[in-house]
């Protein structure tokens, strides 16, 4: 997914888009970039038009870091920093390796939201040295459920969490409420189990389930199989809580 | 001086030897940096008068927006007999006219104006009253108009200067009310009969001439107020002895300035911290309690709720929602390091939640980075819940301005009672822009409005050329805008001066006064520049070789998106035009400011300019303030913030003007945490040099509900350009355009 620049030996990566103003992905006020391409095909996936590899916009490492260290003031007062997110960060692993000892350089803390469906290669394993904080979203920890929710076994993602707890990395657990899908209270108490095996988990949060995310699959002219789906209530989330005794 | 009220007060510094309000502050306030737990529900009886002031509100509205007028009696500092709610249950005395609600006409600012107005509302001027004032007695719009050359009348009938207070009061001054309280009356006319003496010279200059009228205006002003106190039963010409009497005595001298002129904004100026030093010395002395002290500034409060004016509906179409901008400025720190928030600061927001959320009084807190956590988190608290606060930095302002000054208006910070200003309402450069274009004349009425020379004749706009143009035509506006405002503000001193306002203000010549001059559609001008220069625009134009139309061909960096390609453009206008601005002469020889505020007249300035280079159609409202234009940020709100944040104070003195709006989902997950991102917010804002921003946090679909069932959120309060404004008295357009806004959500 990255291309080496044989002039300059920059690497680029391609970028869906920017939020400045993210205070719901990590702690503190986050400036989130939204890594274009993603190889999972997840029917709830509310940034449709993140998963094709090759759209976005390309940006070298030093753009990157220029248009990052703008919200520095915010970072500092509120202890927040940058999340990279998607799309699937993991898939622009040199980018990363570029980007990564750069921002850390600068002093802002890294977060990386990502399904963790990677095998644990050296690259992966240097990404994840370079990174503060991994906020991982367990699909389904119910595998069949998982294999049809988002077309691939949750086998890696389990993995590469008990692989963040063995290293002692801090990670935040998310887990995306599907009402009918995702909320059985079987599957749960089976998240909960493996939850307490992980020793660096500090924090769980469920994320509830909505369509708002609808509107970009039809414009990409796909179908919504979510169709009938309920967006999850928050009595559904409070519900989810308590099993997961969070 | 000497009087027994004074006793306990710190007698350090100057204050006692003249007229020095901030002395008094310094040596006598307690600064506070704990939490809010002290603060304490309202009394009974505050409960009792809000409900029958809620009432009130319900009857007004259901009477079409005013519930009663005297178009007889024109207003004046003590026109009127006293009036009262229910004088049981008020601690604070004090209306406009004889009863609530009741509006006054003000001639003296333009008589058909007020016969507009109060037509407008069903209500007739009284015959006499018409007789004397289209016959005898002279008005500040006769004035303006017979001198109004052409030219002026040409820009302003076709939108390029807008909002001129040409027919209306110009406000924006704000008398030092505080003076009333620690001097009472009597000090304050000995002070200004010496001020009379200084200016018994050999040269008898125009000048002088002028300055020894108005300080005769002033002390008569000064006299008035005290006649009116005395029908209250007070008697004002000494001190305020306690709390009570110190916020009694305050508000008599705020209640006579809105007495006598109906000012776009009547602003209250910098009170609280000021009114904690009595509130402290009264709790020490055991005379008073807590809840007894927020009782008090409760109903000083629903004092200032009520003020109201008879209003045009030109005026409502600029301003709308009724607004007095009752602004009172809180906290901000001392330049001796300590912080200048006191309990005080913290009960005057709680009357938010004790009375519930209110457009006015139009509470501004001055933040620094350095005031205490607990009133960060009080105020950010307020904030998510109430819509209700605007926020202006004080690190930025302290450096020229000290520590003691206050906001007019929306965002116009001047030294409390050493300075005043010309307000100029507001030139509209997007339509400068495409006079530039046209040879001068206007897009939609196809008139010659600016003096004709060559338009632009290519297929294709080409950077150089358009910025040339526009160049002149800049200088053009700037000429006829000073004209304008010159004569507005001669004629204003002469028919309609606020002689109670400047009455407590210092000598004349210690006064700094500011031409204040604005900037209507900075965004669309920006994006319009950025659009010519990187991508393709074509003109379309009509018959008579008019530019009508703009199709775009291609992307374009877009203002608001923290991308210095377009910022620098809108840098770059801004800086121009004060210069621009800097080369005329200006009455009174005031010194020349800008600001980037709107008001809600943005949709208005829209709604009078055609399609603009950016592909913004004909009437499509501009961003508010300095705000991008609705739906071109797409970087989330610190890119909005740090865009704006690279507008140079320095050439925008008179404000920069950001109104934020956000989900309460998207502003953090849970109360702590919406409390700290909002205060981390603000301190990053303001450490990247931004001046001004109002904070909403609601849902789209609130606003939605409320215009269908308006009857369901009588108080319900969102902040636009500047001011706050009760969600339902919007028109219905404005409505529409607050709703359309960007607020900025996560899914």
């Amino acid at each position: 997914m990255t291309e080496q620049i044989s002039n300059n030996k920059q690497t680029i990566g391609r970028i869906h888009s920017f939020e400045s103003f993210g205070a719901v992905d990590g702690p503190g006020i986050r400036f989130v970039v939204f890594f274009q391409g993603c190889s999972l095909r997840c029917k709830y996936c509310h940034n449709r038009d993140t998963w094709a590899i090759n759209a976005g916009k390309e940006y070298t490492t030093t753009e990157l870091i220029a248009k990052i260290s703008r919200y520095k003031n915010y970072f500092t007062v509120s202890g927040g920093g940058v999340t990279l997110s998607g799309g699937e960060p993991l898939l622009q692993q040199d980018f990363l390796l570029d980007l990564l000892p750069k921002l850390k350089e600068q002093k802002i803390h890294v977060a990386i939201d990502t399904s963790g469906s990677f095998p644990l290669t050296d690259k992966i394993k240097q990404i994840i040295d370079l990174a503060d904080l991994f906020l991982l979203d367990i699909k389904c920890i119910n595998d069949d459920i998982c294999k049809d929710l988002v077309g691939v076994s949750n086998k890696l993602e389990l993995e590469f969490a008990k692989y963040l707890s063995n290293i002692g990395k801090d990670v935040w657990i998310r887990q995306v409420l599907v009402p009918g899908i995702t909320d059985h209270e079987e599957d749960l108490l089976m998240l909960k189990d493996f939850l307490s095996t992980l020793k660096n988990v500090k924090k769980v949060e469920i994320l509830a389930y909505h369509d708002l995310g609808r509107f970009k699959w039809e414009n990409l002219g796909c179908n919504y199989e979510l169709e009938d789906v309920p967006n999850a209530t928050s009595e559904d989330v409070a519900k989810a809580k308590k099993i997961l005794e969070i | 001086m000497d009087f027994k009220q004074w006793n306990g007060f710190n007698k350090a510094g100057e204050w006692t030897e003249e007229i020095d309000v901030r002395g008094f502050i310094q040596s006598n306030y307690t600064p506070y940096e704990g939490d809010s737990k002290f603060l304490m529900g309202a009394t009974d009886k505050t409960k009792k008068l809000w409900n029958k002031v809620l009432e009130l509100y319900k009857k007004e509205r259901e009477n079409g927006g005013v519930l009663d007028a005297d178009c007889k009696t024109p207003s004046s500092i003590n026109a009127y007999e006293a009036g009262y709610i229910d004088k049981n249950l008020e601690e604070i005395v004090g209306l406009q006219t004889d009863a609530p609600l009741k509006r006054a006409i003000m001639p003296n600012g333009g008589i058909r104006i007020v016969e507009k107005s109060a037509e407008s509302y069903g209500f007739k001027v009284d015959p006499e009253t018409e007789y004397i004032y289209h016959n005898l007695r002279k008005t500040h719009n006769d004035g303006v108009f017979e001198v109004y050359t052409p030219d002026i009348r040409a820009a302003r009938s076709s939108h390029l200067l807008t909002g001129l207070p040409d027919g209306y009061g110009r406000g924006r001054i704000i008398g030092d009310y505080r003076r009333v309280a620690l001097y009472g009356v009597d000090a304050l006319i000995a002070e200004k009969k010496v001020e009379l003496e200084i200016l018994d010279t050999d040269e008898f200059t125009e000048e002088i001439i002028r300055n020894r009228e108005e300080i005769g205006d002033q002390i008569k002003a000064l006299n008035d107020l005290k006649a009116m106190a005395e029908k209250y039963g007070f008697d004002i010409s000494v001190p305020a002895s306690n709390a009570k009497e110190a916020i009694q005595w305050l508000y008599f001298g705020y209640l006579g300035a809105v007495k006598d002129q109906n000012g776009a904004a009547m602003s209250l100026g910098r009170t609280s911290t000021f009114l904690d030093i009595f509130i402290e010395r009264d709790l020490q002395n055991g005379t008073l309690t807590e809840s007894q002290a927020q009782e008090l500034m409760d109903q000083f409060i629903i004092k200032l709720r009520l003020v109201r004016f008879l209003r045009a509906p030109e005026y409502n179409e600029l301003f709308s929602g009724d607004p007095v901008w009752v602004t009172e400025s809180i906290g901000g720190m001392g330049i001796d390091g300590r912080t200048l928030v006191t309990k005080n600061s913290f009960r005057v927001l709680h009357t938010l939640d004790n009375l519930g959320p209110a457009p006015e009084p139009n509470l501004t807190v001055l933040w620094s980075n350095n005031l205490p956590k607990g009133f960060k988190d009080y105020c950010a608290d307020i904030s998510i819940r109430t819509s209700s606060i605007q926020y202006e930095n004080d690190d930025l302002m302290r450096i020229t301005l000290g520590d003691d000054y206050g906001i007019a208006c929306c965002v116009s910070a001047m030294k409390i009672g050493k300075q005043m200003q010309f307000f100029g309402a507001r030139a509209n450069l997007a339509k400068t822009l495409l006079y530039a274009i046209n040879g001068g004349r206007d897009e939609n009425s196809g008139k010659q409005v600016a003096p004709k020379f060559q338009p632009i004749t290519s297929e294709y706009l080409d950077y150089n050329e358009v910025m040339e143009k526009f160049d002149v035509m800049m200088d053009y506006v700037a000429k006829i805008y000073i004209k304008a405002l010159n004569a507005i503000h001669y004629m204003h001193d002469k028919y309609s001066y606020e002689a109670l306002e400047m009455a407590l203000h210092d000598r004349d010549e210690d006064i700094l006064r500011t031409m204040a001059c604005g900037i209507a559609g900075l965004s669309v001008v920006a994006d319009s520049l950025s659009a010519i220069k990187y991508a393709k625009v074509k003109v379309i134009r009509d018959e008579t070789g008019l530019a009508v139309d703009y199709q775009v061909e291609g992307d374009f960096p877009k203002y608001g998106n923290d991308d210095d390609r377009v910022d620098q453009i809108a840098v770059d206008v801004v800086k121009s035009f004060l210069r621009k601005l800097q080369k005329h002469h200006t009455y009174r020889h005031s010194k020349h400011t800008l600001s980037i505020l709107t008001i809600t007249s943005n949709v208005v300035y829209g709604k009078n300019t055609g399609n603009t280079p950016d592909g913004r159609r004909a009437g499509e409202p501009f961003g508010p303030g300095a705000n991008p234009l609705h739906g071109r940020d797409s970087n989330g709100a610190l890119a909005v913030m740090n865009t704006i944040a690279k507008l140079p104070y320095e050439y925008s003195e008179d404000g920069i003007s950001f109104t934020f709006s956000i989900t309460p989902a998207a502003l953090g997950k849970d109360e702590d945490s919406k409390v700290n991102n909002l205060v981390s917010m603000l301190d990053g804002y303001f450490k990247q040099t931004g001046h001004h921003i109002n904070v909403n946090v609601f849902n789209r679909e609130l606003l939605l509900d409320a215009m269908d069932h308006p009857e369901d959120y009588p108080q319900l309060t969102i902040r636009v350009s500047g001011y706050a404004v009760n969600f339902i008295k919007l028109t219905r357009e404005q409505q529409l355009d607050v709703i359309n806004r960007t607020i900025h959500e996560r899914i």
